[in-house]
């Protein structure tokens, strides 16, 4: 009664910042850089939660995230620019896609442990790139154009379907066997839960949300090129997840909030913003390895005024 | 007898590999981390060598021998910096460390010096000669030569001298091996200096064989000398050297074969497959996981 309480609270709270900068972009006080900022800001987020769900829940270390990223962003270009098809199923199409390749991904490497996987995540990002470079149906090298038709609304509603899924799924008996495996994952195999089953299902859904970034990502930019999936990308999404904390939810939302503001402002000194991410980086993990909140969740802060810490 | 002059270019290919790969191998055995930012010493290794050529008018040699020095100096502060703290941190954040120190060198010399590339001063004699009907370049020959010298050069200091054995000591067991006296945090930071001194060499012959340097190249042969690792057995010297080889030369039959933008694929498959084949390597001891 109560959780289904606090439920309907956030969806009251999605619908008003939605209906907010909705009325504010019909009533044109944002302006068109102002509008696309949030779009990307919604994109990072769709992808911090959806690599969240790997890294912090399930504790399998993958740096090749943009990898679905692209399979997202392609599959969904081509269904809108060379089949035709309306923009929703096209995300959809995207996002599925996105998953099978994860599943595909994921099956043969999520076997491996800690630093292989990594490299081997990586490898397999690298591989989808370079069969992207190398179609020429999707245009190669030069990138393929696409119309836009990425809106707030189509964002928002990504944002809301990404948490609302993972959040779901992290606080359900699944969840809560891919935070045993990110633990301890010999006594999580011990106690009976199927690790690798755990494993490849929160490979597949975080897989399915970049995605649906990727879907949106490539209707908002007019044209999508392989060397924007190259391994950078997959390290912008880490630092968000990491920078949030690794296990938080909201930890990564907000860092992708933040990161998103930062580098709008910096975009025009790319490498001053790249030695920034770094050096946060770096200074994270050495004075706080666990990120900026931890594994806790920023309605935790709120509960230990009220109730002195209630449930974990 | 195209095929042996794709062989020789190969294998000039696969010794640079390896020259990377054995950094790699050696600071994974002895601390069991990534180093991510070793492609971007080998990167440092190939500007210095440039600099010290272009700039300040010396010969091969010398630009090699002061890229190295200058290599280790940089390997032990990246050590003694980022790495020293995370030893008993865990493995997911000392990996990340690595990716943000490779990030800051990159960026931090794209900062200094813009991203444009570098064409490299030719300094080494650059005459074909005809072995069996194919064309070898006298460069190849003699990069080979450097290659081969530094690999017997490392295989001398790792088993002959005090050094050495501590660092063998380390990589089987450090917490015996500082029992048995043996100052770990001195022999890391040597194998670390050794590592990167290696990089910078291969720095300067690609810089001298490909003739073209960039702030970014560390990033592709970084990850390839480390597939090359991985393909020998992590840890193992022999093997990096072995791996480097094998990997130089598939990626110059794959090229030659007329699919020269799937070149960079070839290395990731060999690394899924051999990830999934056989984890230890060609080389490597399996290691029995405990609880």
């Amino acid at each position: 009664m109560k959780k289904s309480k606090s439920f309907w609270g956030y969806c009251l709270l999605a619908l008003v910042i939605y209906a907010v900068v909705q009325l504010s972009i019909s009533m044109q006080l944002l302006d068109l850089y102002y509008q696309n900022m949030l779009i990307t800001m919604c994109i990072n987020i769709m992808l911090a939660v959806s690599l969240h769900i790997v890294i912090g829940i399930t504790g399998q270390f993958s740096i090749g995230h943009a990898g679905f990223l692209a399979v997202g962003a392609y599959l969904s270009a081509v269904a809108t620019m060379k089949l035709g098809l309306p923009f929703p199923i096209a995300i959809l199409i995207g996002a599925v896609v996105a998953a099978l390749a994860g599943l595909l991904v994921g099956i043969p490497t999520l076997r491996l442990k800690g630093d292989y996987l990594a490299i081997a995540t990586l490898g397999f990002a690298e591989i989808i790139r370079i069969v992207f470079l190398n179609v020429d149906y999707v245009g190669g090298a030069a990138g393929m154009v696409v119309n836009h038709m990425s809106t707030w609304t189509y964002a928002f509603i990504g944002v809301v379907i990404t948490i609302l899924v993972i959040s779901n799924f992290t606080n359900s008996r699944h969840g809560r066997g891919c935070i045993a495996i990110r633990e301890d994952e010999i006594a999580a195999d011990a106690m009976g839960i199927n690790t690798t089953y755990y494993k490849v299902i929160a490979f597949a859904i975080g897989s399915f949300f970049a995605g649906l970034a990727g879907a949106i990502y490539a209707h908002n930019f007019y044209i999508i090129q392989p060397t924007t999936f190259g391994f950078l990308k997959s390290f912008d999404i880490l630092i968000y997840v990491v920078l949030g904390g690794l296990g938080s939810l909201s930890g990564s939302v907000l860092a992708a909030i933040l990161l998103t503001v930062v580098s709008t402002y910096l975009a025009n000194f790319p490498e001053t913003r790249m030695i920034i991410y770094s050096l946060v980086l770096i200074i994270v993990m050495l004075y706080r390895p666990t990120g900026l909140m931890g594994t806790k969740e920023i309605t935790d802060l709120f509960k230990i005024g009220k109730k002195g810490g209630s449930k974990a | 007898m195209e095929w042996l002059q794709q062989l020789v270019n190969g294998i000039s290919l696969g010794s640079i590999y390896a020259l990377i790969a054995l950094g790699y191998t050696m600071v994974y055995g002895i601390i069991k981390l990534i180093n991510f930012a070793h492609g971007d010493v080998f990167m440092l290794g190939a500007f210095i060598g440039f600099y010290a050529i272009a700039r300040w008018d010396m010969g091969f040699f010398p630009a090699l021998i002061i890229s190295m020095v200058v290599c280790a100096i940089i390997g032990v502060i990246i050590e003694r910096v980022a790495y020293k703290r995370l030893r008993n941190a865990t493995r997911i954040a000392a990996l990340i460390t690595a990716i943000g120190v490779s990030l800051l060198i990159e960026y931090t010399v794209i900062f200094f010096r813009g991203a444009s590339p570098e064409a490299y001063p030719g300094v080494l004699p650059n005459k074909s000669i005809s072995i069996l009907g194919a064309n070898i370049s006298t460069q190849s020959i003699f990069i080979l030569g450097v290659t081969i010298v530094l690999m017997i050069l490392l295989q001398f200091i790792v088993h002959k001298t005090k050094i050495g054995k501590a660092m063998r000591a380390v990589s089987h067991d450090a917490d015996a091996a500082r029992l048995m006296g043996i100052n770990v945090d001195n022999t890391i930071s040597a194998t670390f200096a050794i590592g990167s001194a290696l990089a910078g060499a291969a720095g300067v012959i690609f810089g001298v064989y490909y003739t073209k340097i960039d702030p970014l190249m560390g990033v592709l042969p970084g990850l390839k000398a480390f597939v090359a690792a991985v393909l020998g057995g992590i840890g193992s010297i022999p093997g990096a050297m072995v791996g480097g080889l094998v990997l130089g030369v598939v990626e110059t039959v794959v090229s030659a074969l007329g699919y020269s933008l799937w070149r960079d694929a070839a290395a990731f498959v060999i690394l899924i497959l051999i990830l999934i084949l056989k984890p230890s390597g060609i080389f490597g001891k399996n290691a029995r996981e405990k609880v």
